[in-house]
């Protein structure tokens, strides 16, 4: 998934579990701690088993950073590719639907036109548990 | 909108947390956190009696709180915000979902250009400034009934910002005087209501059914301006109107169509703000001021003790009758918040900017929209209280129930009798049967018509009131029967003979000399005496004012 590779994220949460450094981080941080491993694999639900994955994921934030050489004082930042684009708008009528049978064919499990979700759902620490591998499987 | 620091947190109710044997306005019972108020051991102000907690002494604190809300109010829509599913409460599970919805890959959001109206009609309605280019972010996070994993919401730059709730309080000893308030509308955004999930505790799983998920939600977040559970209530009841008044939701609470979360702190006054805590799960009307009125006490009380407020998410346990931490929110969420990549800027125009040659249903037209805006519950309260002279509090509760309005504009329009007079009857007589066997207008057994030609009777004084409310009592009773024909059945009629009236009163004194003296003498209850002899002699047929009318005056002749 491209989220992996690349994490530009443009807006870091103040007060985030441990402050990690913001967008703004002017000498731009190489290092990255196992802290910040460690809050993106429960986020993101990855898995750096190795020390190469960090350093690669490292290169990619360098790489990244070069973005920073370009002088954007006063510039209006593109957020959106599409910004040119109309968004079209669709009228509110109920064309999609009654497809409960070709959905569950999707789930591992299902209950009586249920979804079941993974044991453990509510509580986030399953989570520190999985890893990439392990989910690809299920 | 200036954050209220004021002495009094809310209209006739005080903060105060007193020692040993004091009185907290709010008559609830203290809640047994840390320590129960009534069992300290020393007080810092023991030497002095201890009244009542109406003035603050020195050693006690004053506390003010600050309440903001968030408000998910679910559109009503035939299909859902970003795809053509349909909106439905009640559907066999998982058979409203699009592939959308289930977020399989190679799907894409289309826009619904009705969630986009309904958005612009509640900012216009609640005077925001509707921003005419808005954007949609992804907010992530990991949960079964968000197959996504992430939300579209708009965190950046919402449709619609800065705007107000005008809403009313009751104060006063007998709750009769209204006082108006206003709460600041932070902003109005458009997102994604995620699916639910239902927990099979004996077989420890989750069943998640998607037919909510991907419907359009109003998001709209209040500033804290509110200082305690009650204006909270009001607050909340008055945007429920308005979002019905509007069409753009039901806004009904049970049905999970108006979701509350409360963010609440308490500080002293003339301090900065404290730490604040979120209640989530604030979805019933009756709980809400009790939840958050709770929260308020518990924050207050922790203080008190020397303890700290944590900066959390709490949830209202509705069986305890109090809030308690939501165990699986470890630490602050990261939602990592980005641009929505699949869907560009949200462009509004109005008639000024409206671009040429498009396609009109392409185009949202915000001066359209708010020429068509139907008449809001403010409006309509102050035209009833013009048209009708009726009191502000008569035209809230009759706007307070559904169909109330109808019913009583019905009324007002085939009956002669005075508006008052109609006002008293449906919210006092029509109102209490109502609520007494707890039905809605729209079962009632008594029909507006039903009512106009009561009234019409009562006005003509063909019936005496008494007579009416008990024509009133067997028309809801009995249906089909005119009060003409109860009326004749029992034999209610008023007497119309005066003449025969005098010569009933007459004979009445005459056979009841002692009673006649006691009235002489000055006795004033003796008259009332005369009065229900006469009645009795009427068989129920006369107006009582008007024996007491002949009979007085027979008696100074």
């Amino acid at each position: 998934m491209w989220t992996r590779a690349l994490w530009l994220g443009l807006r870091a949460s103040a007060g985030g579990r441990r402050g990690f450094p913001s967008k703004a981080d002017p000498q731009g941080s190489r290092r990255v701690t196992a802290e910040l491993i460690e809050h993106l694999e429960r986020l993101a639900l990855v898995d750096f088993g190795s020390q190469e994955a960090v350093a690669r994921l490292e290169k990619a934030i360098a790489f990244a950073d070069r973005l920073r050489a370009v002088d954007t004082d006063g510039v209006e930042p593109m957020e959106s590719v599409l910004e040119d684009r109309c968004l079209y708008l669709r009228s509110d009528n109920v064309v999609e639907g009654n497809c409960a049978e070709e959905l569950l064919q999707n789930s591992h499990r299902v209950v009586e036109e249920y979804f079941v979700a993974p044991p453990g759902m509510c509580c986030p620490t399953w989570l520190n548990r999985l890893s990439h591998s392990k989910l690809r499987m299920q | 909108m200036a954050t209220p620091i004021l002495r009094w947190c809310c209209p006739g109710r005080r903060w105060v947390f007193a020692g040993i044997g004091s009185v907290f306005r709010h008559g609830r019972g203290v809640p047994t956190g840390s320590t129960s108020s009534g069992k300290r051991g020393q007080s810092t102000v023991a030497q002095q009696p201890l009244i009542t907690a109406q003035k603050p002494r020195k050693g006690e604190r004053e506390w003010a709180a600050v309440v903001g809300l968030e408000i998910h109010a679910q559109i009503a829509s035939n299909s859902k915000l970003f795809s053509g599913s349909q909106v439905d409460f009640a559907a066999p599970p998982n058979s409203l979902v699009s592939f959308f919805d289930a977020s399989l890959p190679g799907t894409l959001p289309v826009l619904n250009r009705r969630c986009v109206e309904a958005a612009v009609m509640t900012g216009l309605a609640l005077d925001c400034h509707i921003n005419r280019r808005s954007l949609f972010d992804r907010k992530h996070y990991f949960y079964a009934d968000l197959p996504a994993g992430y939300q579209i919401t708009q965190q950046r730059l919402p449709i619609a910002v800065n705007g107000s709730l005008v809403y009313s309080v009751c104060v006063g000893k007998r709750q009769s005087q209204m006082v108006t308030k206003t709460a600041g509308v932070k902003q109005i955004q458009l997102e994604q209501d995620s699916g639910k999930s239902l927990h099979d505790s004996l077989r420890s799983q989750t069943l998640i059914d998607l037919n909510r998920a991907g419907v359009g939600l109003l998001e709209v977040v209040l500033e804290p301006d509110m200082s305690c559970g009650e204006e909270a209530a009001a607050a909340i009841r008055e945007l429920q109107l308005i979002l019905q008044a509007l069409g753009t939701s039901q806004a009904n609470m049970a049905e999970g169509q108006l979701r509350v979360d409360a963010n609440i702190s308490v500080h002293n006054p003339g301090e900065p703000l404290g730490v604040r805590t979120e209640v989530k799960n604030l979805n019933s009307a009756r709980f809400l001021a009790k939840a958050i009125d709770y929260e308020i006490q518990r924050q207050i009380n922790e203080l008190e003790n020397g303890g700290k407020i944590l900066n959390e998410t709490r949830s209202f346990d509705y069986k305890l009758g109090c809030t308690v931490p939501m165990r699986d929110k470890e630490g602050k969420q990261d939602y990592r918040f980005m641009p929505e990549p699949n869907l560009p800027p949200l462009l509004l125009y109005d008639s000024g900017s409206l671009p040429t040659g498009t396609d009109p249903q392409q185009v949202i037209n915000i001066d359209q929209l708010r020429e068509q805006l139907p008449e809001l519950p403010r409006v309509t309260r102050e035209k009833l209280v013009q048209q009708y002279g009726m009191l502000p509090e008569h035209s809230f509760a009759l706007l307070n129930e559904v169909g109330l309005l109808e019913f009583f504009q019905n009324v007002i329009k085939e009956t002669r009798a005075e508006p008052k007079k109609v006002t008293s009857w449906v919210l006092n007589t029509f109102l209490g049967f109502l609520k007494q066997q707890n039905l809605a207008v729209s079962e009632s057994p008594v029909t507006p018509s039903a009512l106009a030609e009561l009234l019409d009777l009562l006005d003509r004084k063909a019936i005496s009131s008494s007579a009416a409310k008990q024509v009133f009592q067997e028309l809801w009773r009995s249906k089909g029967k005119t009060p003409a024909q109860i009326v004749a059945e029992k034999k209610l009629e008023l007497m119309q003979d005066a003449e025969a009236l005098e010569q009933l009163c007459r004979s009445t004194l005459e056979a009841h000399p002692q009673v006649v003296t006691d009235v002489k003498k000055g006795n004033p209850r003796a008259i009332n005496k005369l009065i229900g002899l006469v009645r009795r002699a009427t068989l129920g047929r006369a107006d009582p004012t008007v024996i007491k009318e002949v009979l007085e005056r027979q008696l100074s002749s």
